[in-house]
């Protein structure tokens, strides 16, 4: 049986491998998708960063082991951080689309492209 | 320290972001330009702004004078004790890049308010947003809280870069957004690992804990040390990472680049910082980590930003280039590691970022006056003021390349002496000497073009010429270098006396934590279970 740390380990790297194959994609849209990607791998990487723990709050008093609280509210600016910037770069490639006429994250028109 | 003294780096920060909030509420010009509501918030907000911007010069100023002495302001927000609570610290440093920032984004925003503030929506606003980022990012004394200012600063720039829109912008736009949100990922990535392996965010916490890392332990550190160089190198235009800059700053309008000539500094700023300070010559195990790496890579920077100077087919792209060729040398220096090339390293600093920032300016000024053809080195019309413009880039060029008795010659020399003791002087030595020679080539070849390849065939465009304001951003911006100059030896002594405040790690860790040195009730790295004298 797998340890709660081999499994949070094999499953960020997963997630990171998928993240970076997307981000180097050529369509904006599947590059916003492994941006995503990247960043939820990277805020459970923050998370396990404080030593993964199973049935300690991260309270003072209430058990007798409590979990690091500090990479909790790490991560949660992390995921505000990383949806608004998300939001704005979904809007910028929509821009992009506009003026450009193009998908592509480099603005070039390809045959079988969007039509424009 | 009574009084307003006390909370001058909290208002560093607070001041451009209060700016901002006004500058929402005031509004935007809804495309209403002439006479009517658009109109009177236009002229509002250019005053609000420019007045803000003005006060942050004299903050920094006061700053400086401040920290001259040598100690640090330390502001502890709501009074946590040190390393659990933020910290805001100014040192001579921190108070420098502080006047630098100022110093530059009052004639671009000077600059803007001759017309490109108004080509798209809530452009001061955003610009205060990109202040607050920087005053933040050159202030704050943690390393979460320098990740967040960067944020603040890198939003901001987004907008900053697409202002105006249009296609090139866009493209480019896009490629920046993708690139620093990719670069903003590892950081998280850095500060996740020296957390892990010490426990701490704070610099001056961190100062005191690196060094006690077993060499048996040390490798998490180490790869922390290096992802931040490389997201530090992106910022800054370290080689591998530095072929975004040219095609962004290119495609920037001319305010904005000029603003973001401090904006690679950030980037070196936190080098030093981080790899200068924490990872530094007392380290332990992680000493010096990133340096015999950074060293070929700042001066492989250099040589390619001199390169790329020199093919440039257009003089804004040009400036760009010159940028990476800056920080290259910057960068160089600073890998030289001793306490005199710093200061050299900083002295050079402050002038590439004013000189760089001036040049965008003006390349713009000349862009203008040339038709069709705008900022491309073909021939073209003449431009309407060939002898003030011609002057001015010669000022300039002379200045970048590093011709006597400007600035750029000054920091030059003060970096080739202090790489004269090292054991890397003739790489350091011959590849400054020969970038400086390539830039000198390239900007000889742009002036010429520009001015005198002229089609006299062609009319004068834009009789009239440049309006004095926008003549005086860009002469404020070369004239503080020609100051640099005049001014050598007490900017000189600053700079030194800031690279060896930065040496003096226990010292800044007294000023943070307090006499007692550090907390000793607490459990950190965190293991599970509270230390045993801790409150309960």
């Amino acid at each position: 049986m797998p340890s709660m740390e081999f499994l949070l380990a094999t499953g960020i790297g997963w997630v990171v491998a998928v993240g970076l194959y997307l981000l180097l994609r050529g369509r904006s849209f599947t590059v916003v998708l492994g941006l995503s990607l990247l960043g939820y791998a990277v805020n459970v990487f923050i998370f396990a960063m404080g030593r993964v723990w199973s049935g300690a709050p991260p309270i003072l008093g209430v058990g007798e082991q409590l979990a690091d609280p500090l990479p909790q509210a790490l991560v949660l600016t992390a995921i505000v951080i990383g949806f608004a910037t998300t939001g704005f770069v979904i809007e910028l490639a929509l821009r992009s689309r506009h003026e450009n006429g193009s998908d592509q994250v480099d603005a070039r028109r390809d045959a079988g492209d969007l039509p424009s | 320290m009574s009084g307003l003294v006390a909370h001058l780096p909290v208002l560093a920060v607070l001041l451009p972001s209060l700016t901002a909030v006004l500058l929402l509420l005031i509004g935007d010009h809804g495309g209403d330009l002439h006479g009517g509501h658009g109109h009177r918030r236009v002229l509002w907000a250019r005053r609000l702004s420019l007045g803000s911007a003005a006060l942050g010069l004299l903050l920094a100023a006061w700053l400086v004078r401040e920290t001259a002495a040598g100690h640090l302001l330390v502001y502890r927000l709501g009074d946590w004790p040190a390393p659990f609570g933020i910290v805001l610290v100014v040192d001579r440093l921190g108070a420098l890049m502080l006047l630098l920032t100022a110093l530059v984004a009052l004639p671009a925003l000077w600059y803007a308010c001759g017309g490109w503030d108004v080509h798209g929506r809530y452009f001061h606003a955003i610009f205060q947003f990109q202040l607050m980022g920087l005053a933040g990012a050159f202030v704050t004394g943690d390393l979460f809280n320098l990740f967040v200012f960067f944020e603040v600063l890198l939003i901001a720039s987004y907008v900053l870069v697409v202002h105006g829109l249009g296609r090139e912008r866009l493209r480019a736009g896009v490629h920046y957004v993708v690139m620093n949100l990719f670069g903003s990922a590892l950081f998280l990535v850095g500060l996740a690992l020296l957390y892990a392996v010490t426990g701490t965010l704070n610099m001056a916490d961190l100062a005191l804990r690196v060094p006690r890392v077993a060499a048996g332990e040390a490798a998490p550190l180490q790869a922390a040390a290096l992802l931040l160089l490389v997201v530090f190198g992106f910022k800054a235009a370290l080689l591998p990472m530095s072929m975004w800059l040219p095609g962004t700053y290119a495609a920037a309008t001319a305010p904005v680049a000029a603003l973001f000539a401090i904006m690679t500094k950030v980037g070196v700023y936190a080098i030093v910082r981080v790899h200068g300070v924490i990872f530094g010559a007392d380290a332990g195990a992680s000493a010096w980590v990133v340096m015999p790496v950074l060293l070929p890579l700042a001066l492989a920077t250099c040589i390619v930003g001199a390169l790329g100077a020199l093919a440039a087919h257009s003089l804004q792209r040009l400036v760009a280039w010159l940028t990476v060729a800056s920080v290259g040398t910057v960068l160089a220096a600073l890998a030289l590691s001793d306490a005199a090339a710093w200061g050299a390293a900083l002295y050079y600093m402050s002038h590439s970022t004013l000189v760089v920032a001036g040049l965008f300016l003006l390349s713009e000024l000349v862009a203008a006056q040339r038709g069709d053809a705008a900022d491309r080195l073909v021939p073209a019309s003449p431009v309407a003021q060939p002898a003030l413009l011609g002057l001015m880039l010669l000022l300039a060029a002379a200045s970048v390349t590093g011709l006597p008795p400007l600035s750029g010659f000054i920091g030059k020399l003060m970096i080739l002496q202090a790489a004269s003791a090292h054991a890397q002087q003739a790489a350091v030595w011959s590849t400054v000497l020969a970038a400086g020679f390539l830039t000198l080539v390239g900007l000889a070849r742009a002036g010429s073009v520009l001015f005198w390849n002229v089609d006299t065939s062609q009319p004068r465009r834009g009789a009239s010429g440049a309006s004095p304001r926008l003549i005086g951003a860009a002469v404020w911006l070369l004239g503080a270098g020609v100051l640099m100059s005049l001014g050598a030896a007490p900017i000189q002594r600053y700079t030194d006396a800031a690279a060896m405040q930065l040496k003096d790690r226990a010292g800044y860790a007294r000023a943070v934590l307090g006499p007692q040195g550090e907390a000793t009730d607490s459990a950190r790295p965190y293991q599970g279970r509270a230390a045993p004298g801790a409150p309960r």
